[in-house]
């Protein structure tokens, strides 16, 4: 655990998060007394700029920059708003800080209302995240009776609180246009950009959206000094970054660590390496907005603008590795699954060219595909990132781009040998018996959910291809290995 | 399609809803989550109360019901079950888990056992990656599930 350094997560599992004395014990709310008392709202927005700390839901946009901008803006009425509608697939670091540190958030938010001029507050979280909310409620209560929150906090004068408004299962809610629209009880849709929310947003006032992990930072970056934090990470990613870590590892779960750590590190220090031994073959940055990370980024610093280069992004920070067993045109394909699903319909890019492009994933799959289909899904993702009305359309051909360039074997081979070396594309494969292998002994005949598989007792069996829907039953029961795929 | 009676009693309890969040047509979504904890969906009816009510056309109120994914117009089972098909859960052998449940449930995604016992829906992560493959009935998250155990988890609710 050397290489990581704990920010975001300083209090997760080292606090009882239902007891706001554990989290005042531990420098809690501290920086929110010398903001109101000591500090004018431009000497934080200094200091956070100064800080270097960009937001952590996807973007990478300067904190600071964001909180100036909704200051600057005259209204009557102005919103904080934490995003904690964590979407992504693989990403659980918002829920981990909510349900671990909940006053981290309120704290954060607090000194944003102070900073922006926002006397209230409202969390958007995700209706599958039921614990959180409760630990949210609790701490919100909690903080009301101590005057931390409320009106008149710490007897400064100043008013602030906090609600919490609930997702109903859509992704594009974490676009933050969409997500105001969500909260405004409308279908959650995206608009077009500007007006960005920071001068029009909820009820059209100046709304300053930041993730659950941004917000997380703020109070330490006031306690320890802008030098501090700065003094991590690289060059233009200051700071750590939460990784959930998931899929083909040794070690799964979230990790924090400096901006600029290796994959390498990260998979094979703290990740403990691939499960069983096997290759490491990608990892998956950024979820379905994102691309692929392969052998040749190992020693790639993370970061930013080094993901954007790879041509994948940070995200939320979801890493998911895979390894030899992966086929990476159906992994392209699933992530276009989800995006056809996901993609609010407003925008004719992402609705109809998102299909398009999974179709084409789909005959190519399905051993149907040509080298002229590969050219297609080139040219026509190019389109949708470029046309698309907001984040989600912008980046959805990302994994189907990042494979193609990272891993146009793979695709040659599904197209002109009709061949999936990961065997996982089920059209392009057949089980069949080893006869000298095959004992006879009826196992994989009787389970077969499509009596697919004859043969006597005590003689090679045989699978009727034309029956056969490939799901594998025989070959995992099979004890003498006498199934192979070819 | 018949039309379904909403039991006096529950219909109040969806008005007092409306009214605890002031019948404003902002909160629907709020109110939405509500009132499908009280009916277990949200059928044409309900919806045509929650318009009425929050001074909204029952065409913005279905549009809001169709576009999210948490609320449904179709009654779900005693037990839904729930299967994550969310990256770390796909990568490591989700599908097949899937599978085994159309199979022996003999429904597909998004449909009802005829008895009413068991629901089938799949949804995008949970949070519990970590426990990959994961599979929810009801509000009791299943970890590192694979086809093999499908039958356990079944046979719990099935007495």
């Amino acid at each position: 655990m050397a290489k990581q350094i704990r920010i975001a997560l300083r209090n997760c599992g080292v606090i009882d998060p239902e007891r706001i004395e554990d989290y005042i014990a531990r420098d809690g709310y501290m920086a929110l007394a010398s903001v109101l008392t000591d500090l004018s709202p431009e000497a934080v927005i200094e200091i956070l700029k100064k800080s270097g700390l960009r937001g952590r839901g996807g973007g990478g946009f300067p904190a600071g920059i964001k909180w100036e901008i909704t200051r600057n803006v005259v209204a009557d009425q102005k919103y904080v708003v934490c995003n904690a509608d964590e979407g992504d697939p693989g990403a659980f670091m918002d829920r981990s800080i909510l349900e671990g540190d909940p006053h981290v958030v309120l704290e954060a938010m607090t000194i944003n209302g102070y900073c922006t001029g926002a006397s209230r507050g409202l969390i958007y979280i995700r209706a599958e995240y039921p614990l959180a909310v409760e630990r949210l409620k609790t701490a919100m209560g909690q903080s009301r009776s101590m005057g931390l929150l409320g009106e008149n906090i710490l007897g400064t004068g100043f008013n602030f609180d906090i609600d919490i408004r609930y997702g109903a299962g859509a992704f594009v809610c974490g676009e933050e246009t969409a997500l105001i629209h969500s909260m405004e009880g409308l279908r959650g849709e995206p608009t077009v950009k500007p007006p960005f929310p920071s001068v029009e947003g909820y009820l059209k006032k100046p709304t300053n959206v930041n993730n659950v992990e941004t917000f997380a930072n703020i109070p330490i970056i006031i306690n320890k000094g802008w030098k501090w934090f700065s003094s991590i990470g690289t060059e233009k990613s200051k700071g750590t970054k939460v990784f959930a870590l998931a899929g083909k590892i040794n070690n799964v779960g979230l990790i924090e660590v400096p901006m600029g750590t290796t994959l390498r590190e990260v998979i094979y220090e703290i990740g403990g390496g691939i499960q069983y031994g096997k290759a490491f073959k990608a990892a998956q940055t950024g979820g379905p907005s994102g691309g692929c990370l392969t052998v040749k980024h190992l020693d790639t610093p993370i970061d930013y603008d080094n993901l954007i280069a790879a041509g994948s992004m940070m995200g939320s920070g979801g890493l998911i590795v895979m390894d030899e067993d992966d086929c990476m045109v159906a992994i392209a394909k699933f992530y276009l699954e989800f995006t056809v699903e996901e993609s609010c319909g407003k925008c004719s890019p992402c609705r109809i060219g998102n299909k398009r492009l999974f179709e084409l994933l789909e005959k190519i799959t399905q051993g149907n595909g040509t080298m002229d289909d590969i050219d297609k899904l080139r040219n026509l993702g190019t389109v949708i990132k470029e046309t698309s009305l907001c984040g989600l359309g912008q980046s959805s051909p990302n994994p189907v781009l990042s494979t193609i360039d990272n891993f146009p074997e793979e695709y040659h081979e599904h197209v002109t040998g009709k061949k999936c070396r990961s065997k996982v594309c089920k059209s392009l494969m057949q089980y069949l018996v080893v006869a000298d292998k095959c004992i006879g002994c009826t196992l994989c005949a009787r389970n077969c959910p499509v009596d697919a598989i004859s043969g006597e007792r005590k003689q090679v069996h045989f699978i009727d291809q034309s029956k056969c829907i490939k799901c594998g039953a025989c070959m995992d029961k099979c004890k003498f290995n006498a199934i192979i795929i070819n | 399609m018949a039309k379904i009676k909403l039991s006096d009693k529950k219909l109040q309890e969806l008005k007092d809803v409306c009214k605890s969040f002031n019948n404003e047509k902002g909160e629907l979504i709020n109110v939405l989550h509500k009132a499908q904890s009280i009916f277990g969906y949200l059928p044409a009816e309900v919806q045509e109360v929650i318009a009425k009510e929050l001074n909204a056309s029952v065409a913005h109120v279905y549009g809001v019901v169709t576009f999210y994914s948490f609320f449904t117009m179709i009654p779900k089972g005693q037990h839904p079950i729930s299967i994550c098909l969310g990256t770390a859960c796909y990568v490591r052998g989700a599908e097949k888990v899937l599978e085994e449940f159309r199979r022996q449930l003999k429904i597909q995604v998004g449909e009802t056992t005829a008895d009413g016992k068991f629901s089938l829906s799949c949804l995008r992560c949970v949070g519990a990656c970590g426990l990959a493959p994961v599979v929810m009935v009801g509000e009791k998250v299943y970890g590192r599930v694979s086809p093999d155990g499908v039958q356990d988890i079944l046979s719990e609710y099935n007495n």
